[in-house]
């Protein structure tokens, strides 16, 4: 970069991590011998948790369904390995805090039996109704992280006619080699998996957004994509978050997502290359998604690469498999930027894990965090165009209502912010607290609106009862006196013939 | 299964004030940029520009560079004392030296040690930490010294003298210069008192002489900044370059010095051609007090200047734009002080007016409308 240029041509958004990438992403792919057990947990996915169909010591199949989607958005759970259905229970959630969250818990027979699955040889034959049912059937989430039900997705696709599908081959994440691996080993299938979501989705044509640090995956894809000039293989510069779907949408159409929208009312639908992959076996071979990569990396792990793992195995085992130096100072299942840390290594490795990291100490180590130098450094590198110091400055002085109004809701976590930040001040922490903070509020609000609103109705009907109750009575009270004054009247007019006037029984109702 | 015994993650010391908890949110890992990186980097950046300083005016501008700066730290020391806070990481992260430094290369070069003394300590006392101070002040420190002091001691801040370059015949030693840094200038040295370049057209123009007739006996003006003046503003291509420097390793933004450098070049290259007998020309300007010094190292000090790149150009032009209104029609000789204090008390109206705009809003902040293709 020429030294002018250094000065004047600033980045638009995002920050240039050291990307770790290497030597792990060069080992050859490494598969994990099934593991003795599994958990796989209920909750995988976006949207509502999958129903167990297997009871405790059940035999299955590998790729048998063992848990069933509920609800519109959901995904079923397929058995990672073949054997038996040893509990039902819970176990720890691969979350900061530790808590734990329902899972089947499966013990292998080491026999690796697949389940049969319907081969078909031309899946564009399909309706592409059936594709997606093939898709949902299978339990294919969003493999970058994002774990939306890829089928969802497909429906959401075609109702809003979208015409272009970008594939996320971005991996922006330091340290994350998996969609890169894929990407050099098994391109013809990534790419016949972008065609089929193609078809799926009613695209005309799809661009694979690949960052340009990944040039043995950009010369794969392209040979394995000659073939087919409806799929692009689009380099894209290397910077974070590239692979964040609003980000790569700008940059591979010039599209911009209109704030509070989805991708798909611009004409687009983002798919990661690893879902693409998954697709492709699920509806030509009918094989679920129970095995993925993942990136197994970090400075305490002694020999870095991509394994091809059973999903449910247990982290500790997946860092035994590729052996550690030390002690690692900190786990993060995901990438160093969005990562989550996990307390131990006893947590099962879910579908949108892409990476498993172990930190040495010198890795580990967060500066303690100092003032606010409004240097401005993470207004430039936020990648929605927040501010955040401004942001942060409210939340710390616990104005909510102020860092809401700055649009804290368009802040996606990335992390670029507290990257970047001299002072170390963890923004990302203090919006996540703030959101935290505001959908609670939120519900409350809600929660006090719904009692108010029975509180009201409860008043309206008890006073509605008394009305009625009154009304009754003053009836009643009218009939006694207009009965009173007929027989009065019948016999004065008996006596002397002539008319009592009603008019003051209703007074009478009228006030009682 | 292995069980390996896993380390837990570090968690934070008790006692933690911060208000959100202990930080678990990602990202896990960070920039090696720091505070004390960045004070550094600026440090070194003044450095030529110092050096030159020194050299042009010899050991009392270095002794009393030395005095600005320890009182500068001393000041920060005794606050953060007062105030129960820890002391050392707050004079580790450089800035009150930064402030201190900053003072000194605007104080006249052979000042009596308690200007620099009385403005070390005014600028972290005063215009820092009684703000709260890292980050909290609204007012440039190194600038609301040099005012203060200017107000305060017209006399002595406006005492310049003639370079006298280190190892000259007639420059002070290393004893000598403590001495004139000590009691003040000595009267056998008095042949070396002079004026700057703006002072001295301004006291001509208020007698009735232009500039044709004032510029002809004018204080020597060379390019390489061998001039009366502030210790450390004169070398105008030095301090550009260490400018250019902090925007090379993305310190600084080409935004604030651009715009103020071009705030006061433009008006006063236009009012030159109209009337070469009373403006004087840009080039002039740019390299006269402390316009350098102030577009590269003083206006854009993060704490007081907006936080956005269209901010920071309105900042910068106006900064600009008043010192040059300061120097052609007010009283004083000078305007980069004033003029970046009156801006830093803009900057809070700046920020909240000009923010960038957020992807998928339009500037109001309404989202925009949804387009293909």
């Amino acid at each position: 970069m020429g030294f002018l240029e250094r000065i004047f041509r600033e980045p638009r958004w995002g920050v240039h991590p050291d990307d770790r990438k290497r030597p792990a992403a060069d080992a050859p792919l490494r598969k994990l011998p099934p593991p003795a057990r599994v958990y796989m947990p209920l909750q995988q996915h976006v949207g509502g948790a999958a129903r167990p169909i297997v009871l405790a010591g059940q035999k299955v199949l590998k790729g048998q369904l063992i848990a069933e989607a509920s609800g519109n958005i959901s995904a079923p759970i397929h058995a990672p390995v073949s054997g038996i259905v040893a509990a039902i229970g819970d176990v720890t959630a691969p979350h900061a805090s530790g808590l734990p969250f329902a899972a089947i818990t499966l013990a292998s027979d080491f026999e690796e039996r697949w389940v049969e699955g319907e081969e078909i040889s031309d899946p564009f034959s399909l309706a592409p109704e059936e594709v997606a049912r093939r898709t949902a059937a299978a339990g294919i989430v969003g493999l970058g992280g994002a774990t939306f039900p890829a089928a969802a997705k497909f429906a959401l696709g075609r109702r809003l006619k979208v015409d272009t599908l970008i594939v996320n081959g971005g991996e922006c994440e330091p340290y994350l080699s998996a969609d890169d691996r894929i990407m050099r080993d098994r391109p013809d299938e990534v790419v016949d998996g972008v065609r089929i979501v193609m078809h799926a989705i009613g695209a005309r044509q799809a661009l694979v957004g690949i960052e340009d640090n990944k040039p043995e995956a950009i010369a794969a894809m392209r040979v394995a994509a000659a073939a087919f000039p409806e799929v692009n293989i689009r380099p894209v510069p290397a910077r974070y978050p590239m692979g964040s779907d609003r980000q790569l949408i700008i940059t591979l159409t010039g599209r911009e997502v209109p704030a509070d929208a989805r991708a798909a009312e611009v004409g687009v639908l983002v798919h990661n290359v690893s879902t693409c992959a998954a697709v492709h076996r699920a509806v030509r071979f009918g094989r679920p998604l129970v095995e993925r990569i993942v990136t197994v990396n970090g400075g305490a792990v002694t020999r870095p690469g991509n394994v091809f793992a059973p999903i449910g195995t247990l982290v500790q085992e997946l860092l035994d498999f590729c052996g550690l130096d030390e002690a690692p100072a900190r786990i993060v299942m995901g990438g160093p930027m969005m990562g989550t840390p996990l307390a131990h290594g006893q947590v099962p490795l879910v579908k949108g894990a892409s990476g498993i990291l172990a930190f040495d100490a010198r890795e580990a180590h967060v500066p303690p965090a100092g003032p606010c130098i409004r240097c401005g450094n993470c207004t430039r590198a936020c990648p929605m165009g927040l501010q955040p110091l401004e942001l942060g400055a409210r939340v710390r002085a616990g104005d909510l209502d102020g860092a809401a109004k700055l649009h804290l809701g368009d802040c996606m976590s990335c992390g670029c912010c507290a990257y970047v930040c001299p002072s170390h001040i963890p923004l990302v922490q203090y919006f996540n607290h703030a959101k935290g903070e505001l959908w609670a509020k939120e519900r409350a609000k809600l929660r006090t609106e719904a009692t108010k609103r029975l509180a009201a109705a409860r008043l309206e009907r008890v006073e509605r009862e008394a009305r009625e109750k009154a009304e009754a009575a003053a009836r009643r009270k009218a009939e006694r006196a207009a009965a009173k004054a007929r027989t009065a009247a019948e016999a004065q007019a008996g006596a002397e013939s002539g008319a009592a006037p009603p008019a003051q029984s209703q007074h009478e109702g009228e006030t009682a | 299964m292995s069980t390996a015994n896993v380390k837990q993650p570090q968690v934070a010391a008790a006692g933690n004030a911060n208000p959100i908890g202990t930080p678990v949110s990602a990202p896990h890992t960070a920039t090696r940029l720091s505070v004390p990186r960045v004070m550094g980097t600026v440090l070194l950046a003044l450095a030529p520009a110092t050096l030159f300083g020194f050299w042009l005016y010899g050991w009392p501008a270095i002794w009393l560079w030395g005095f600005t700066i320890a009182a500068a730290a001393s000041g920060e020391a005794l606050c953060l004392r007062l105030m129960a806070r820890p002391v050392l990481p707050a004079l580790h992260d450089g800035s009150a030296i930064l402030t201190g430094w900053l003072l000194a290369l605007s104080l006249p070069p052979w000042a009596p040690w308690w200007i620099g003394v009385f403005g070390g300590l005014f600028a972290t006392v005063l215009a820092k930490q009684a703000f709260g101070g890292l980050g909290q002040n609204l007012f440039n420190p190194a600038m609301v010294a040099r005012v203060a002091l200017l107000i305060s001691f017209p006399v002595q801040m406006t005492a310049w003298v003639a370079p006298l370059p280190l190892g000259g015949a007639n420059a002070p030693g290393l004893i000598d210069g403590l001495m004139v840094a000590l009691k003040g200038m000595p009267s056998g040295l008095d042949a070396v008192a002079s004026a700057s370049l703006l002072g001295f057209a301004k006291t001509e123009m208020s007698r009735g002489v232009d500039l044709f007739g004032s510029l002809a006996h004018a204080p020597v003006q060379t390019w390489i900044g061998s001039r009366p003046g502030s210790l450390g503003e004169t070398a105008g291509w030095l301090i550009a370059a260490g400018g250019l420097a902090m925007m090379a390793l993305r310190i600084i933004t080409w935004h604030i010095p651009v715009a103020m450098l071009l705030g006061i070049a433009i008006p006063a290259a236009i009012l030159h051609s109209v009337d070469p007998a009373r403006y004087l020309d840009a080039g002039t300007h740019l390299m006269s007090g402390g316009a350098m010094l102030g577009a590269f190292f003083i206006a854009t000090d993060y704490v007081t200047s907006p936080g956005t790149p269209r901010g920071q150009l309105i900042f910068g032009a106006g900064c600009g734009l008043l010192t040059y209104l300061i120097r052609t029609w007010a009283g004083y000789p000078e305007g980069v002080a004033f003029a970046v204090l009156l801006m830093n008390s803009l900057t809070p109206i700046i920020d909240a007016y000009v923010k960038p705009r957020i992807y998928g809003r339009d500037r109001s902040g309404a989202a925009i409308e949804a387009r293909r293709g």
